[in-house]
């Protein structure tokens, strides 16, 4: 038997790799800024991006959010309530979102042109695990952590939390309570990913959220420049 | 994680590139996996073993290159390997290390075919 070998380099998730880079030069020419928040369910994504779109509504930003869950449509009317529109991607049991499903829930956003937007939500299925293998085109990736969640999750999560470009550590406003250790989750964050922007904040109260916004401003102008 | 989908990813891919080999058994396909891809190799095996059967590449083994976590330590100068993902700092010097060099592959590096008495229609 002879044999040879051919070589193929080929990714195994090519598919949603292609998709994903086709989406990220469609929001480039778009201008628009696009991020993917990332965390366990629970954290407090949601709140946390119903205060971001009212906040960026009230200083005249144009935001929009996709939001995916396996059933319900609970946090995209939750999300809708601060005025931007918002479209809800159920996965029916797939555990994080893809580049397909986001392409397709672009497609027919009615009322929405990508053109027409400063900046675009992605809230990602409630996972740590999944999501950190398909990329949705992102120009920014969000790793949120709640004071609730104990301070070695970067440590448990190592793949997601070193993918991210930024982390928030939500629910400040009962970290005493809690008994967080803010010195070794900020510890644990820059073991698995040095240098990550954190911000810390609070949906209830907001605290935090002008650092937040800030950096929102910041990448915003960024792209623009390029 | 998805280890049924990335087989069947894996399977699609393999029988496409080994359409310009017509004739030609598959007997093995190397995969390139980071540290950092999260994928179970168990797991994958038995999905590839499920995915394979009745299918012209069944018998077709499953070889798995583990690709470790090398970062660019700026303070040395080099490349250099994790010992672990709990740190992402330099072995060496302990200075934080974010540029990542390899450890996310995910991938079909080559198959290994036998066209033994099959003349190729395709160039490599």
């Amino acid at each position: 038997m002879t044999t040879r070998i051919v070589e193929l380099r080929r990714g195994i998730l090519k598919k949603n790799d292609e998709l994903a880079a086709g989406l990220r030069q469609r929001y480039t020419a778009a201008g628009v800024l696009v991020l993917n928040l990332v965390s366990s369910p629970g954290t407090g994504k949601t709140a946390f991006l119903e205060r971001t779109l009212r906040e960026l509504k009230a200083g005249g930003a144009r935001a929009a959010a996709l939001v995916g869950d396996l059933e319900t449509d609970n946090d995209a009317r939750r999300l809708a309530a601060s005025g931007a529109p918002v479209r809800q991607i159920n996965t029916h049991g797939i555990c994080h979102l893809d580049a397909e499903m986001i392409g397709k829930h672009l497609d027919g956003w009615e009322g929405v042109e990508l053109g027409g937007l400063d900046y675009l939500f992605i809230e990602n299925v409630g996972n740590l695990v999944c999501p950190s293998s398909y990329d949705l085109g992102e120009k920014i990736r969000v790793a949120l952590l709640s004071v609730t969640e104990g301070e070695d999750k970067p440590l448990k999560y190592p793949t997601l939390f070193n993918s991210a470009d930024a982390a928030v550590i939500t629910k400040i406003d009962i970290a005493e309570p809690c008994g967080f250790d803010r010195d070794l989750a900020l510890k644990n964050i820059n073991e698995i990913r040095p240098g990550i922007r954190i911000f810390e904040t609070s949906s209830k109260t907001g605290a935090g959220m002008a650092d937040w916004l800030g950096y929102l401003a910041e990448e915003r102008a960024k792209k623009i420049e390029v | 994680m998805h280890e049924l989908s990335l087989a069947t990813s894996i399977v699609e891919a393999v029988t496409e590139s080994a359409a310009a080999y017509p004739g030609a058994k598959v007997e093995s396909v190397r995969l390139r996996l980071g540290a950092l891809s999260d994928v179970v190799e168990d797991s994958l095996r038995f999905c590839w073993e499920l995915t394979v059967e009745g299918t012209p590449l069944a018998g077709a083994r499953l070889l798995v290159t583990k690709v470790p976590v090398v970062v660019h330590c700026a303070r040395c100068a080099e490349d250099v390997e994790l010992e672990s993902v709990q740190s992402f700092r330099c072995p060496r010097c302990g200075e934080p290390a974010s540029e990542l060099k390899q450890g996310k592959e995910l991938e079909i590096e080559s198959i290994e075919i036998d066209d033994h008495c099959v003349e190729q229609t395709s160039e490599e």
